[in-house]
């Protein structure tokens, strides 16, 4: 279904995706809808791959209709091409994984409103060929993914002592005072606060680059 | 359930939506505007006002569409994209409106609108409202409640980045890091209002 592309192309798409152009760290956008299920590994996994899912799809389906597209009607369209894919996530989740399905509530369809995925078929679907559109859709998805994870991951662990479900040794254990706050919205700010000062620390600014 | 009751409840959900169970320190929604456009308190005021009256009207127009049009026809899963139409809509509506009437309004709040279509924050309350089987009444109290709380929020943070403006704050931590450790601090500070309100 996607035509092949040049390896470079791909590569420097996946660069900009994961590293160069982050969502979360760089552009900040998107943190909404998926920020409320970090307490929990396996609701965020679940989240993220119905993200990149509807990211890579959308991306590619804007770009394959955007000659047909009238200018001033485009957002609509990229909104309800965008909602196509989340009622599928929504509807398999649902027959395959009800459990999934009611803990994640009403997050799933607020995929829709998920600054990043419009922000992908805006930026780069409207004006370029599907296969890019369904890489840089593919990989801004999961840029967007590992650093959700990472965040997730030492939630769960500070918070419950557990790493998806399974007790984690020592932090589970009487030893390790279970910090409640992780798993409340405030660790949530705090997590993705320290985060983004991280990566924005550690990756060189593009104006020094030049020099 | 009596007119009265549903009106103390609208109102009891109503104040929860604004402190116990804000929208924004507690759901998360909302997050890209609120750190794009809490830079002046002035332009957070517009958007904030304009977000309590889109959420209170989109709140009960989908309502209705959702128990009158969509359950009757068996429709459900067609909801989000109902939502979203509704939403674009309304929106697009109220601008042109404004645009005709209120030059000065239009002028204040215009620019606003067509941000709030995508605002997550809009489409979360009508969700959130659906899961939570509100009546209708209390679905107004809700959507009033829950746009109020984001006003309140935004506004705060407005002010706090006003002055963090001539800090010297560290590089990586300039911008949108900053701004979540305040909306942290502040989601700690309405956690404390837990417990105000009984049964809800």
């Amino acid at each position: 279904m996607i035509p092949p592309m040049k390896q470079s192309s791909v590569q420097k798409i996946a660069i900009e995706g994961l590293w160069e152009n982050n969502p979360i760290f760089k552009q900040v956008l998107g943190i909404c809808s998926t920020l409320a299920v970090t307490n929990l590994v396996l609701n965020t996994i679940v989240m993220c791959v119905a993200l990149v899912f509807t990211t890579a799809l959308s991306s590619a389906t804007v770009s394959l209709l955007r000659s047909y597209t009238p200018r001033n009607v485009r957002m609509m369209v990229e909104t309800l091409i965008i909602a196509f894919y989340v009622i599928i996530v929504d509807i398999a989740l649902k027959a395959y994984w009800p459990q999934m399905s009611t803990s994640l509530g009403p997050y799933v369809g607020l995929i829709i409103t998920n600054c990043i995925v419009m922000g992908r078929c805006e930026a780069y679907g409207i004006s370029k060929p599907p296969a890019g559109a369904f890489w840089d859709g593919f990989f801004n998805g999961l840029g967007y993914s590992y650093i959700l994870l990472i965040i997730a991951t030492i939630r769960e662990i500070l918070g419950m002592g557990t790493f998806m479900g399974i007790a984690v040794p020592y932090f589970s254990s009487a030893y390790w005072d279970k910090w409640i706050i992780m798993v409340m919205p405030p660790g949530a700010f705090f997590m993705l606060g320290l985060v983004v000062w991280f990566f924005r620390t550690i990756q060189p600014r593009k104006e020094e680059k030049a020099k | 359930m009596n007119v009265g009751m549903e009106l103390w409840q609208a109102l009891v959900v109503c104040i929860s939506a604004i402190f116990t169970q804000n929208i924004l320190l507690s759901y998360f929604l909302g997050l890209c505007s609120f750190i794009g456009v809490s830079k002046q308190l002035k332009t957070a005021a517009g958007l904030g006002a304009a977000v309590v009256f889109v959420m209170t009207a989109t709140c009960a127009i989908n309502w209705l569409a959702y128990y009158y049009i969509l359950v009757p026809l068996h429709l459900e899963f067609f909801r989000f994209i109902l939502f979203i139409i509704i939403i674009a809509a309304f929106v697009q509506f109220i601008e042109m409106v404004i645009d005709r009437y209120s030059p000065v309004l239009y002028q204040n709040l215009g620019v606003f609108l067509p941000l709030i279509t995508v605002n997550c924050a809009i489409l979360g309350a009508v969700l959130f409202m659906l899961v939570r089987e509100y009546s209708f009444i209390v679905s107004i109290g809700y959507g009033f409640g829950s746009g109020l709380g984001w006003f309140l929020a935004i506004m705060a943070m407005a002010g706090i980045r006003e002055r963090l403006a001539n800090e010297r704050i560290p590089r990586g931590l300039q911008g949108p890091g900053i701004t979540l450790f305040i909306a942290g601090l502040m989601a700690l500070a309405f956690m404390g209002f837990t417990g105000v309100l009984q049964g809800t």
